[in-house]
């Protein structure tokens, strides 16, 4: 499989990649490569120019403030996000869902950044993100903005990057110390694209009941949802029935569709059974055990 | 536009023109002549044309020439040191970790990259390391052993 042909240039500083995406419509940005690369050789896209971020050092540079709040550049590889015992620790939802990104080779050349961008419907990220409440950072021309994961996502591989901006980091809030996580998905084999995920990020009370439930939900729209209502009704509850009620709440407001990978009707079962698995881990009424 | 690249590989400094387009693993095999490093799906699903990029194993199919400059690859034929098969190598004969062969060079260069890493892996996590290279001849047992067995020997 070969792509079409190309211009290719990696330059060195941010500037100089929004002016090469301003003279050069059409052009593609070059992070990982592990999706771009496949849609390349497949000709689904044949952009003429791909510029590479990789000597963009601010680009690769992640910063974890006093308060544990995380900013990843978004060329930080998957794998250098796995390998940090100390950002692990500071976004623990992350660090349990990032094992689940492809596998090893795959996750040294793929970037945190890239895989938002991309925005598969089935990837992790976004879905973490959306958990997570985290902020992107988008560069253009006229400076930068922030935008928020929950209006980031806004449509199949669609986002809020729009042409010639570049996605610059994305900033996780600090970890407040009441808060439980629970990641499940299922996959016809560990690595493969979920069928369906859920990352929950849950807000205890001091007497341990939900305050507040975050339940991003992924591989059954087009782009990762949060379970509003499913989150509405945990508050001030605790629990397996809890856990078991959010699992329906979720299952009924969102409608899969089918595709070759899995039927409408099997998704909707995954949707019900991995909200209630992670809220399981969440609150702690199930082992912490990967789906 | 073709694009001036330098980059090591195995050791030896390489300077090359090559098209924006032409993947790393053509490149070593066209270019170089190194066609240990094989080529199966040429989407990044079946690990056989992984190789090490700055230490790291990537696939090749997914990595373009370009990407790689200034860069040290090390393909499975950089793996045996002064003509004598490596630790790794040596084990995967003497557990019977391939058969036809042709995904041995991703499998070899992906537990290269394990034991640098963790030289003393469990055998779940030699699974979880190995698990983006297919293997179709039989099972990976043998290959998990030999990995777990080359450990223990570079160990002692």
């Amino acid at each position: 499989m070969r792509p079409a042909a190309f211009d290719y240039r990696a330059p060195a500083t941010l500037g100089e990649a929004l002016a090469l995406l301003a003279a050069h419509p059409g052009a593609k940005l070059l992070a990982g490569g592990q999706s771009l690369v496949p849609v390349l050789n497949l000709r689904l896209a044949a952009p003429p120019l791909l510029v590479d971020l990789r000597r963009i050092p601010e680009l690769a540079r992640s910063v974890l403030e006093h308060d544990g709040a995380l900013t990843l550049g978004a060329m930080t590889r998957h794998r250098v996000f796995e390998r940090d015992a100390r950002v692990r620790a500071a976004q623990p939802l992350a660090a349990a869902a990032v094992p689940h990104i492809a596998h090893v080779a795959i996750r040294n050349r793929g970037t945190i950044g890239g895989s938002l961008c991309h925005a598969d419907p089935a990837a992790e990220w976004p879905a973490v993100t959306l958990a997570c409440d985290a902020a992107m950072t988008i560069a253009g021309s006229a400076g930068t903005r922030t935008v928020d994961a929950a209006d980031f996502f806004t449509g199949l591989f669609e986002t809020a990057v729009g042409t010639g901006e570049i996605l610059t980091a994305v900033r996780f809030p600090a970890w407040p110390a009441r808060r439980r996580h629970g990641f499940a998905e299922v996959a016809r084999r560990h690595g493969d694209f979920a069928l369906v995920g859920v990352a929950a990020a849950v807000d205890l009370d001091e007497r341990g009941a939900v305050a507040l439930a975050r339940i991003a939900v992924f591989g059954a729209a087009d782009a990762p949802v949060l379970a509003q209502e499913a989150a509405q009704a945990l508050v001030g509850r605790r629990g397996e029935g809890a856990a078991r009620e959010a699992g329906r709440l979720a299952r009924a407001r969102i409608a899969p569709r089918s595709d070759h990978h899995a039927s409408a009707e099997y998704r909707s079962e995954l949707v019900e059974v991995l909200v209630r698995r992670a809220l399981g881990q969440a609150l702690g009424v199930a082992p912490a055990k990967a789906a | 536009m073709p694009v001036e690249i330098a980059l090591t590989v195995n050791g030896v400094p390489v300077r090359a023109v090559v098209e924006p387009r032409q993947s790393l693993a053509d490149f070593l095999r066209e270019d170089l002549a190194l066609t240990g490093t094989h080529l199966g799906c040429e989407h990044g699903a079946c690990g056989a044309c992984t190789v090490l990029v700055d230490g790291a194993a990537v696939r090749s199919c997914l990595v373009f020439a370009v990407q790689a400059d200034g860069g040290e690859v090390v393909t499975v034929e950089g793996l045996a040191q002064g003509g004598a098969l490596s630790p790794l190598q040596r084990a995967f004969r003497a557990h019977h970790a391939l058969q036809c062969g042709f995904c041995t060079p991703g499998f070899l260069v992906a537990a290269t990259a394990l034991l640098a890493e963790n030289p003393d892996p469990t055998a779940d996590e030699v699974r979880a390391a190995l698990s983006g290279q297919i293997f179709r001849c039989t099972g990976y047992v043998g290959i998990v052993e030999a990995v777990l067995a080359a450990a223990k020997a570079e160990r002692a």
